[in-house]
């Protein structure tokens, strides 16, 4: 167990190694370049060379990634050029990751609170209008793109009912105390209420469109897990024994049947981190994915590189984390010898 | 390997057992698609796409690329051309016949998504027929390659390489889209190569003297292409509603004289709240066409699938 855990982290680091090196190659080749960028086309071929040195980008490229990687370490990543222009881009990190942890945390807790149950109904009555209707729509969930969908919301319950904000984390006027950057924890802990109140309410229209595809994923696991679990051997032990059906269903079924959700669940991060990249541009949303919506869109590369690198590690740990609950929760794969 | 990648490689090794079973995998398959009202559907809607997108030259009422309602448009207030005479959906944001955009929309919608398909399976084939077929150390370094690319989530992959280009055009999109599926068909191809190394088939082609390239291409690959087929069905509604994504995000297709759905709806954002009709008909459109291509892959998957022959 402890060995398979040490190798998987060795290979988190081999892949944000390999990434940092292709994400820096790709920053150099690009047309322009940062001299460019910091004094314009006209500026004089001394003048370019001044800075070219200054900067360090007249060195071999190998050098010049080593530095990379020195300052990286202790945390510098270079200076933001278009997302907030001036401010380095570890700061930008860390003042929009807890906006989009806060907006995941959210969307998975809605897909699950409504997957579970409803793939555990619809393979109860399978054939039934209920499953028919849910799988449709767990279709239709991944068929249509997720910025749209979150377009149809923010039209209809924010502009049209006017029920919810149209954009952003939190009105202006209201005067909340931070803590820990989580707005909604923050207006928890201080008790300011209002606070609380609104950062939810802020939340609730791009968690919900985020939460369509992870929702149609859960769901079908559950659904199909159920299916299988329902014919096995043990269940019908459990029957033959005289168990009573409320605790067969409790203990046989829907424990036994959670295991592969458990693992979707996780590997639904990385469609999360896509899809906030969407829904928060359109919910002007000041989260990670917004950062990278506009990262590509004004070309700030510091900023996407230590932003692609974070979403990359976060997705590979957050795996990690996954394979070795699933290890803790079934006996079966524990006994097996931790896995290959 | 991860729980992700044992997915990909049960759905391949699931498929590769089948074939021991007494009626041939295919006719099984068939005889239970033929009464499937999802892939009926499915099918239909793909089918009515096909068509569409060959036949929308001689059905499209105007040239997409001329806006011919361009006196109509008034920028200042964000004026469009309304549905009239002879334009019965209206123009779009230059004043282009928008009904014409949204029939031959379906040509580049198409070729976008095969396009992409082919060649995340062209690099998936490659990869995968590499790994399956040689083992030892190829598939080793292929594999570790193949697991760096899918611990990248898949849209900021597409987006990373979209970025790469200075220009964008039509084949950047199609290039970044497909990229991120070569790791998912390398795996799955190799997973159902693997599982069929030591069957019997490949065992009495190799007793008979058979070379190994012919026993790769001849007697394993043809045998592990069913869930090859399942994947890129439903590659090509990914492939569809990705490059609709990479549009809105601004790494799209600058040039819109030939229309796509995907970039008709990115370029619709601006003006989404005052003109809703410009977004949802190539909206309404991906939707459906994507709800075809998965409709379809996942009935292909159930019928391929052994466990469900009961």
């Amino acid at each position: 167990m402890l060995r398979y855990t040490i190798r998987r982290l060795l290979q988190l680091l081999i892949v944000v190694g390999v990434l940092s090196l292709l994400l820096f190659a790709w920053l150099r080749s690009l047309p322009g370049g940062p001299v460019s960028a910091l004094l314009g086309e006209r500026a004089t071929t001394e003048s370019r060379a001044r800075l070219t040195e200054e900067l360090g980008l007249d060195q071999p490229i190998f050098v010049q990634y080593f530095k990379f990687v020195g300052r990286a370490l202790s945390g510098d990543f270079g200076v933001s050029t278009g997302v907030q222009p001036g401010d380095s881009a570890t700061e930008i990190f860390l003042q929009r990751f807890p906006a989009t942890l806060e907006l995941s945390f959210l969307a998975i807790v809605i897909a699950v609170a409504v997957g579970i149950p409803l793939g555990y109904l619809a393979a109860r009555r399978r054939g039934g209008w209920l499953d028919n209707l849910s799988v449709v729509s767990s279709l239709i969930g991944v068929a249509v793109p997720v910025f749209f969908l979150a377009f149809l919301l923010k039209q209809v319950f924010a502009v049209d009912l006017g029920w919810f904000p149209t954009a952003g984390r939190q009105e202006g006027g209201i005067d909340a105390t931070r803590v820990t950057g989580f707005f909604v924890l923050d207006g928890i802990l201080t008790q300011e209420w209002d606070a609380a109140w609104d950062a939810l309410v802020h939340l609730i229209l791009p968690a919900v469109a985020l939460s369509s595809i992870p929702f149609s994923v859960v769901f079908r696991i559950t659904r199909a897990s159920v299916l299988d679990v329902v014919d096995e051997d043990y269940v019908r032990t459990a029957e033959s024994k005289g168990l009573t059906t409320p605790v067969i269903r409790r203990r046989h079924v829907l424990r036994n049947a959670m295991l592969p959700v458990v693992t979707t669940i996780g590997l639904q991060t990385g469609a999360l981190l896509a899809g906030a990249v969407l829904t928060e541009k359109v919910f002007a949303f000041p989260g990670i994915g917004q950062a990278l919506a506009l990262g590509f869109e004004r070309r700030d590369y510091p900023v996407l590189l230590l932003l692609i690198l974070c979403a990359a590690g976060v997705f590979v740990l957050i795996n990690l984390l996954v394979d070795l609950s699933y290890a803790l929760i079934d006996p079966r794969i524990r006994t097996r010898g931790g896995g290959r | 390997m991860s729980t992700r990648t044992d997915k990909i490689d049960a759905l391949s090794e699931q498929a590769a057992r089948g074939d021991d079973a007494g009626v041939s995998l295919a006719a099984a398959a068939w005889r239970r698609l033929r009464r499937n009202p999802v892939f009926l559907v499915g099918s239909t809607i793909v089918l009515l796409f096909v068509v569409l997108a060959i036949l929308s030259p001689f059905l499209a009422p105007h040239d997409p690329a001329v806006p011919m309602l361009g006196d109509q448009v008034v920028r200042a207030r964000n004026q469009i051309p309304p549905v009239q005479e002879g334009h019965p959906l209206g123009g779009d944001q230059v004043g282009r016949d928008l009904l014409s955009r949204v029939l031959i929309g379906s040509q580049q919608t198409l070729l976008v998504g095969v396009l992409a398909t082919l060649i995340g399976l062209a690099g998936g084939l490659v990869l995968g027929t590499l790994a399956g077929a040689m083992g030892g150390w190829v598939d080793t370094v292929v594999m570790r390659a193949v697991d760096v690319m899918l611990s990248i989530p898949g849209l900021l992959l597409a987006v990373s390489i979209g970025a790469l280009f200075a220009r964008p055009n039509q084949y950047t999109v199609i290039l970044a889209v497909a990229v991120v599926q070569i790791p998912v068909f390398a795996r799955l191809l190799r997973g159902s190569m693997l599982a069929q190394r030591h069957s019997d088939h490949v065992l009495a082609a190799r007793a008979l003297g058979v070379r190994q390239r012919s026993i790769v291409f001849r007697h394993m690959l043809p045998n592990s292409l069913g869930p090859v087929i399942v994947q890129a069905t439903l590659v090509l509604a990914i492939a569809i509603i990705e490059a609709a994504a990479l549009s809105f995000l601004g790494l799209g297709n600058p040039d819109d004289r030939l229309p796509e759905w995907g970039q008709m709806l990115g370029q619709a954002q601006n003006v989404i709240d005052s003109h809703p009709q410009l977004a949802f008909w190539p909206a309404g459109c991906i939707i459906v066409v994507a709800l075809g291509f998965t409709l379809m892959g996942e009935s292909l998957r159930e019928a391929l699938d052994p466990k469900s022959r009961r």
